[in-house]
C-alpha cells in the first residue's frame, strides 16, 4: 500500500466514541460585546440519544451549537466533544474529532454551483483523496437515498429544489463521512406538517439505522414529542431543565410550564397521546385473535 | 503509516473462493482494499465479515457492493452489520452526479442562438422600461404632490455630492497625464505649447464627461441595481405595489433623473479638475505658469465645445441610471442574481456610453463644431 503512504500525515480516524457522554458542555459563557448570551452553561449528551434544544428566540440555542461545534469560542468555559477539549485546540487541529461529526445549517447550506451529488461528495474528497471517483460516486449515491430523496436529485443544484429538499441534501452531506454525532439546527422550521413528519421520521430511523447522537434545535413540539429521547431546555442564559418530557412537566419553572401547556403545546401532547392510544387499541384489537387462533 | 482494512482470499473445497475482511472497515481505511477489490477476478461463493472489527456505512456498501457483483453471500455479520448492510441496500442507486452535458457541437450554437435571442428581447423590454420611466414622468407632471423630492434630493447627494472627491482625484491625475504625455510627443515638433489646446479641447469635449460617465456607472448604476434588486427579492417591490405604490414612480424616477441631473453638473466639474491638473503639471514641468495656462485655456478652447460635453452628459447619466434600474428589476428570486444583474448593469451602461460618444463625436464634427 505504499502508493498511499503519503496520506499518512492525516491521523487515522480513531475508533468509535464508547464514552457516555460523546459531548461534555460545562462553565460555558458567551458574550457578544456587553451582551451576555450565556453564563455558567453546562450540558451533557448521552451517547446514542437524541436530544432536543428548546428555547425562547434570541435564547443562543445556535450560539450553544455553534460553540460545540468550534465555529465559535466561548469566553469562559469548557467544551468537550468525543473526549476532546474543543476549547483548547483551534479548528485545525481538530481535523480528527471534525470528521466525526455532520452539521445541518438551518438553510441547509449547500454549496450552490455544485449538484446535491457533488456536495455530497465534498467532505469525501478533502478527507480520504484515497477514495477512487468510482467509490466516491456510490457512495454519494447511496447517501442522497439515504436521505429520503429520489434519485433523480442527486443531478441537481440546490436551486432547482424545494425547501425540504434541501433540508434533505443537507441532511446527505451530513453523513457524508458516516459521523457520530449530528447537528440539526431546526430542521424542520418552513416546511409544511407533512414534511416535517416525514423528516422526523428520517431523523429517528437515521438514528437507529446509524447509531447516531443528535443534537437537535428546534421550535417544533412536535418534533420534541416524536422523537426527542430528552429535551434540554435553554432559558436564563444557561440550561435550566433536562429531561423526559414527562419530567419537565413536573418542572414549575414559568417558562417550561407556558412552553409545554399553551396551546401549542397541548395540541402536541394530545396527537401524541392519540397516537399512542391508537397503538395500544389495536394491540388489543389482535390480542384475542392471537389468544383464540 | 494509516491502518488500512485487509482482506485474504482462501479458496473453498466446493468451488468458488471466500473473501474475509479483517480489521475496521469503515470510511477512513476502506479506499485502498475499495481500489484492489475492483479488479479481482476470482470469482467469490461468499464475503466473510466475522473479523469485523467495527463497520459504517461505507464499509458495509464496499462488502455487499462485491458481493453483489460476484454473486456471492455475506456470512459472519454481526447484528449492526447487518442493519447497516440492509440500510445501503435498499438505497442503492445509478443516478448522474452532473446532468449529462451536450457534446460540444451542439452546447455552441444552443448558447450563440439563446444569447441572441436574449438580447432581441432585452432590447424590447428596456424600451418597455424606458416607455414606463416616461410615463411614470407624465404622471407626476399631472400630480406633482406625488413627486418624490425628498428621495430625489437623497439621490442627488449619493449621486453627484458624494463622488466629488473620487471623480475630482480621477480627472486631475487624467489631467497631468494628457499634459505630460501630449508636451513629450509635441516638443518634438516645438509645438509644446499646443499642450495647452490639446488639455483643455479634451477634456471639456470627451474625457470629462466620458470618464465620469464610466465613474458614475461603476459607482451609482451599480449601487442602483444592487438596492433595487435587493428590494425585490426581499419583496419590498410587490409590497409597494399592493398598497398602490408605483415602484417606477417611487424608485426609478428619483434614481434615474438623479443620474440625468448630476451629470452635467459633474462632468464639467471633472473637465475643470483636469484643466487645473494640466495647468499643475505646466507650471512644474513645462514651465508655462500656471495663470498662463488658464487664460490660454480661453482663447484657444471654443465656447462649443464646452456644449459638446454639456449635452452629451445628461444623455449618459440616462444611460447609466436606466441600465442600474433595469438591471434591479430583473432580479428575480435569487440572491445569485442581484450580483450578476450589478455586473450587467454596468457592464451595458459602458459599453452604451462609450458606442453614443462615438456617434456623438461624428455627429458634432459633421454639424461643425470641431
Amino acid at each position: 500500500m505504499s502508493v498511499f503512504d503519503h496520506l499518512s500525515d492525516l491521523p487515522d480516524l480513531p475508533a468509535r466514541f464508547t464514552g457516555d457522554y460523546p459531548i461534555m458542555v460545562e462553565g460555558l459563557t458567551n458574550r457578544f460585546g456587553d451582551q451576555v448570551v450565556h453564563e455558567n452553561l453546562s450540558l451533557k449528551v448521552r451517547r446514542g440519544e437524541v436530544l432536543g434544544v428548546v428555547g425562547g428566540s434570541g435564547s443562543g440555542k445556535s450560539v450553544l451549537m455553534r460553540s460545540i461545534i468550534g465555529l465559535q469560542r466561548p469566553a469562559e468555559g469548557r467544551v468537550e466533544v468525543l473526549g476532546r477539549d474543543i476549547t483548547a485546540a483551534d479548528l485545525d487541529q481538530n481535523i480528527g474529532v471534525r470528521r466525526r461529526w455532520g452539521v445541518l445549517f438551518q438553510g441547509g447550506a449547500l454549496f450552490s454551483t455544485l449538484t446535491v451529488g457533488e456536495n455530497v461528495e465534498v467532505p469525501l474528497r478533502q478527507y480520504y483523496p484515497e477514495i477512487v471517483d468510482d467509490l466516491r460516486h456510490e457512495i454519494a449515491r447511496y447517501k442522497v437515498r439515504l436521505s429520503g430523496l429520489p434519485d433523480a436529485a442527486t443531478s441537481k443544484y440546490p436551486s432547482e429544489l424545494s425547501g425540504g429538499m434541501k433540508k434533505r441534501a443537507g441532511v446527505a452531506r451530513a453523513l457524508a463521512l458516516d459521523p457520530e454525532l449530528l447537528f440539526l439546527d431546526e430542521p424542520t422550521a418552513g416546511l409544511d406538517p407533512i414534511g416535517a413528519a416525514a423528516f422526523d421520521r428520517l431523523t429517528r430511523d437515521l438514528a437507529e439505522t446509524l447509531g447516531l447522537t443528535v443534537f437537535l434545535i428546534t421550535h417544533d413540539l412536535d418534533t420534541l414529542h416524536e422523537i426527542c429521547d430528552r429535551v434540554a431546555v435553554l432559558a436564563d442564559k444557561r440550561v435550566i431543565a433536562v429531561g423526559t418530557i414527562p419530567e419537565l412537566l413536573a418542572s414549575d419553572h414559568p417558562w417550561i410550564q407556558e412552553y409545554f401547556n399553551g396551546p401549542r403545546g397541548r395540541a402536541a401532547m394530545e396527537s401524541k397521546e392519540r397516537a399512542v392510544h391508537k397503538a395500544k387499541a389495536a394491540m388489543d384489537k389482535d390480542a384475542p385473535r392471537g389468544d383464540t387462533g | 503509516m494509516r491502518d488500512w482494512a485487509e482482506y485474504s482470499i482462501a479458496q473453498a473445497d466446493g468451488g468458488g473462493a471466500s473473501l474475509a475482511f479483517s480489521g475496521r472497515l469503515v470510511v477512513s481505511t476502506v479506499g485502498p482494499i475499495d481500489h484492489e477489490l475492483r479488479d479481482l477476478e476470482t470469482p467469490l461463493a461468499s464475503v466473510d465479515l466475522a473479523n469485523v472489527t467495527e463497520m459504517d456505512t461505507v464499509g458495509a456498501w464496499v462488502a455487499w457492493r462485491i458481493a453483489r457483483d460476484h454473486g456471492a453471500q455475506i456470512t459472519g455479520a454481526s447484528e449492526t452489520a447487518a442493519r447497516l448492510i440492509d440500510a445501503v441496500k435498499s438505497s442503492a442507486s445509478d443516478a448522474e452526479i452532473v446532468p449529462p452535458r451536450r457534446p460540444l457541437a451542439e452546447r455552441v450554437p444552443l448558447a450563440v442562438g439563446e444569447m441572441v435571442y436574449a438580447w432581441g428581447g432585452g432590447i424590447v423590454n428596456l424600451l418597455g422600461f424606458l416607455g414606463a420611466i416616461l410615463v411614470a414622468m407624465g404622471q407626476t407632471i399631472r400630480h406633482p404632490s406625488r413627486f418624490r423630492l425628498r428621495s430625489l434630493v437623497h439621490q442627488l447627494e449619493l449621486v453627484g455630492v458624494n463622488s466629488l472627491g473620487i471623480i475630482g482625484l480621477m480627472s486631475f491625475l487624467i489631467g497631468i497625464v494628457i499634459a505630460q504625455q501630449g508636451a513629450v510627443q509635441l516638443r518634438q515638433f516645438g509645438a509644446e505649447i499646443y499642450t495647452i489646446n490639446l488639455t483643455g479641447r479634451l477634456t471639456l469635449r470627451e474625457l470629462g464627461v466620458l470618464m465620469t460617465a464610466i465613474m458614475v456607472a461603476g459607482r451609482s448604476g451599480s449601487a442602483f441595481a444592487a438596492q433595487i434588486g435587493t428590494m425585490k427579492l426581499t419583496e419590498e417591490v410587490d409590497a409597494m405595489r399592493t398598497i398602490g405604490v408605483s415602484p417606477v414612480e417611487a424608485l426609478v424616477l428619483p434614481r434615474v433623473m438623479a443620474a440625468v441631473l448630476m451629470m452635467p453638473l459633474l462632468g464639467f466639474f471633472s473637465a475643470v479638475v483636469g484643466i487645473i491638473g494640466g495647468a499643475f503639471l505646466a507650471d512644474l514641468a513645462l514651465d508655462i505658469p500656471f495663470f498662463t495656462f488658464l487664460r490660454r485655456i480661453q482663447e484657444v478652447v471654443p465656447l462649443h465645445d464646452v456644449w459638446v460635453g454639456l449635452v452629451k452628459a445628461p444623455v449618459f447619466g440616462l444611460i447609466v441610471g436606466l441600465a442600474g434600474c433595469y438591471q434591479g428589476m430583473q432580479v428575480k428570486s435569487n440572491a445569485e442574481e442581484v450580483g450578476r444583474r450589478t455586473t450587467m448593469a454596468v457592464v451595458h451602461a459602458i459599453f452604451m456610453v462609450i458606442v453614443l460618444d462615438a456617434f456623438f463625436a461624428i455627429f458634432f464634427t459633421e454639424i461643425g463644431w470641431d
